[in-house]
């Protein structure tokens, strides 16, 4: 059973649900990245998402775009960012770890390289977000082989014959992106992502997480009502870009703490 | 022989092209696709979009015999299509024109697009008046400090300029948030991309409304010359221009297709905007897979070029594939050369062409030189140089 899979049965079992912080790495420098890993765990996250810096992020808002460019302006691009990942893993073997990124950096470094050195790092799932099911059968394929997770999006435009395509092809878990627009936009319409998730599940047995417009407590409990997983990406980052040094840590502990116990508090009334 | 059908259906032009975008897109996309296809042989289509070429762009473009240039060079005839004629002053009107009808069709009021020297913005607010469309266009912030004429042309045409503050803030940042618009507002917005890339249907989509441009040669050039021309060439910045004019060509192999990049300091030195002449390795950006310039880790490194609308780090993924099967070659003018063939072409001829354009003049030159009188070079003269005279004059070293 890959990590991903033994986290979410945990979870399941214990009727709790997954919480999912998003940032990227080598921002604000890279001797935080591990740091900031290590906090996000101990304040409750039951799996980190790490993002590759790219140059052009065509799917992030501004808060993750000025997130990648501090990471490039320290010289941390797709290479040092698996470092770092495998960095963290010395010291974490439980907390499944997932990159995102986009398709130009991992075919630069060659599709069979990238995958060889996030197997040595001991990586668990991969997200790229323009990669659709079409065009990544070939690195899909190749990531199974070596027993790494896809992970796939899908949007409120995806439609029921795109999703079984999807969910063909996608293992571990499958994101539901909340909202037509980019990382960080408006608050989501919980009414109609309930809806989407309906649909969603049945077709698949497969864990479902929901991202891109969660931005405080009150929506991570309403979207951990309907899902498996809360991801929550430009909020966190929101707070590195915002935070000196010093807080830096305390103040990502606190904003993870204020989620994580309104998920709990859901998972505490529904039993 | 088999007739050249690329893309696929699925965009591919061999390895090249494709569609790499976030899934929120892809269902815009297929829309696209089908209402392309559906309108792309639709007569009232088809005669909706002849109609506005021919009165409101004022098609078809004359062949102008470049004589005293000729003469001046002392080789192979050399030929101009005159696409600096068209209303907006640029090929890029031609492809505005089917995109708008084509959003007019689908029903979307609003218009966006991206643009670099503010060509394809200017052709694209210009047909967004003309149909009633709304129209954003997003530019580099850096762009519209150095083409501060154009974003007041598109402002007055009525469109909404945002400066974009992103990355390079030049043209690939503007292409970047021009997508970001598109995902958020899908539903009511038509994207008008300006070059022969992004993801499909875009490349094939904006090759064939360009390709009027190469189906009136096919016909005027044999009426001045008796024979199609030995070798065409077209300067490449995204691709559109030469697109159009080498399409209806590409299965008459007796012409020779020579597409020209910005060189700018010189390939040797970095300073360029030629992916194809520097052997730049194969990538994805704004939805295709094309050769691009960029690090060994993968990030799209900065462009050079005196030439705004060359200033682009890909190139569409259509001449990537006829670089690689060897129809068409691909060749490097640095930014002085192309300067010297603007002020040669001013001088000579009475035509300021635009500098974009003059990368494609000054290479036509070389080969002229080297060929005979009874041979043939034609220019995709693609648009004219007004826009460009403070950046030449800034060169130059006068104030105006
Ligand atoms: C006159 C002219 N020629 C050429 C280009 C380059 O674009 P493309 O390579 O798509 O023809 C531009 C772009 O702005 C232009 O304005």
């Amino acid at each position: 059973m890959s990590r991903i899979q033994a986290t979410f049965k945990s979870l399941k079992n214990k009727k709790q649900k997954a919480l999912v912080p998003f940032f990227t790495a080598g921002d604000p420098h890279p001797g935080k990245t591990v740091e900031i890993m290590n906090a996000l765990v101990d304040s409750g996250a039951d799996m980190i998402e790490l993002g590759i810096p790219f140059s052009d992020p065509m799917a992030d808002g501004p808060v993750i775009q000025r997130a990648s460019e501090r990471a490039l302006k320290n010289s941390v691009g797709i290479t040092t960012t698996i470092k770092l990942a495998a960095e963290f893993r010395k010291n974490n073997k439980m907390t499944p770890l997932i990159l995102m990124g986009y398709a130009n950096p991992i075919e630069a470094i060659g599709i069979d390289n990238f995958i060889s050195l996030i197997k040595n790092a001991d990586i668990d799932g991969v997200i790229t977000v323009d990669y659709p099911p079409e065009e990544s059968v070939q690195f899909v394929k190749k990531l199974k082989e070596n027993n790494i997770d896809s992970i796939f999006l899908i949007s409120p435009t995806t439609d029921d014959k795109r999703l079984k395509l999807i969910i063909n092809q996608a293992t571990g878990f499958l994101y539901y992106v909340s909202l037509k627009g980019v990382t960080g936009s408006a608050n989501i319409d919980i009414k109609e992502v309930s809806e989407k998730v309906k649909n969603i599940k049945t077709f698949t047995d497969l864990p479902l997480g929901v991202g891109f417009g969660v931005r405080d407590a009150k929506t991570a409990k309403e979207v951990a009502e309907i899902s498996d997983a809360v991801v929550i990406g430009s909020r966190i980052v929101q707070e590195i870009e915002n935070s000196n040094d010093k807080d830096l840590i305390n103040n990502i502990r606190n904003l993870m703490v204020e989620i994580k116990s309104s998920i709990n508090k859901n998972s505490e009334t529904s039993e | 022989m088999q007739a050249y059908d690329l893309p696929d259906n699925f965009g591919h032009f061999g390895q090249f092209g494709g569609t790499f975008v976030a899934e929120t897109l892809i269902e815009a996309l297929d829309e696209l696709r089908d209402m392309y296809e559906k309108y792309k042989n639709d007569p009232e289509f088809l005669a909706e979009f002849n109609h506005d070429l021919k009165h409101f762009v004022g098609r078809p473009s004359p062949i102008y015999f470049a004589e005293r240039l000729t003469k001046k060079i002392g080789g192979a005839k050399i030929y101009l299509k005159r696409e600096d004629l068209n209303h907006t002053g640029a090929h890029k009107v031609n492809n505005t024109v089917g995109q708008a009808l084509l959003a007019k069709k689908m029903g979307k009021p609003r218009v966006i697009a991206e643009t670099g020297a503010g060509q394809h913005g200017v052709a694209t607010a210009t047909i967004a008046a003309r149909l009633g469309l709304e129209c954003v266009v997003y530019m580099g912030s850096e762009d519209v400090k150095r083409q501060s004429p154009n974003v007041y042309r598109m402002k007055l045409l009525g469109a909404t300029v945002i400066p974009v503050e992103s990355g390079s803030k030049t043209l690939k940042d503007a292409l970047n948030e021009a997508l970001r618009d598109w995902v958020t507002n899908v539903s009511n917005t038509f994207y008008i991309i300006g070059t022969v890339a992004g993801p499909h249907p875009y490349p094939m989509m904006v090759r064939d409304f360009n390709s009027v441009v190469g189906k009136e040669c096919k016909v005027q050039m044999p009426e001045l010359e008796n024979k199609q021309p030995d070798v065409i060439v077209a300067c490449v910045g995204g691709g559109s221009n030469a697109m159009g004019i080498f399409y209806p060509y590409i299965d008459d192999k007796s012409v020779k297709l020579v597409g020209v990049e910005a060189a700018g300091d010189g390939i040797e030195t970095g300073k360029h905007a030629a992916p194809l002449t520097s052997n730049s390795p194969i990538g994805v950006l704004h939805g295709n897979r094309t050769y691009l310039m960029q690090n060994s880790e993968g990030q799209i490194i900065e462009t050079h070029s005196v030439s705004a609308g060359l200033d682009y780090p890909g190139v569409g993924p259509e001449h990537s594939w006829l670089k690689d099967s060897g129809r068409a070659s691909y060749v490097g003018i640095t930014d002085k050369e192309a300067l010297a063939a603007f002020h040669n072409l001013c001088l000579v001829e009475g035509i300021i062409p635009a500098l974009e354009t003059s990368h494609a003049l000054a290479h036509a030159e070389k080969i002229a030189a080297k060929m005979s009188p009874d041979e043939v070079v034609l220019v995709n003269l693609s648009g004219r140089g007004d826009k460009d005279i403070n950046t030449v004059a800034d060169i130059s070293g006068i104030s105006i």
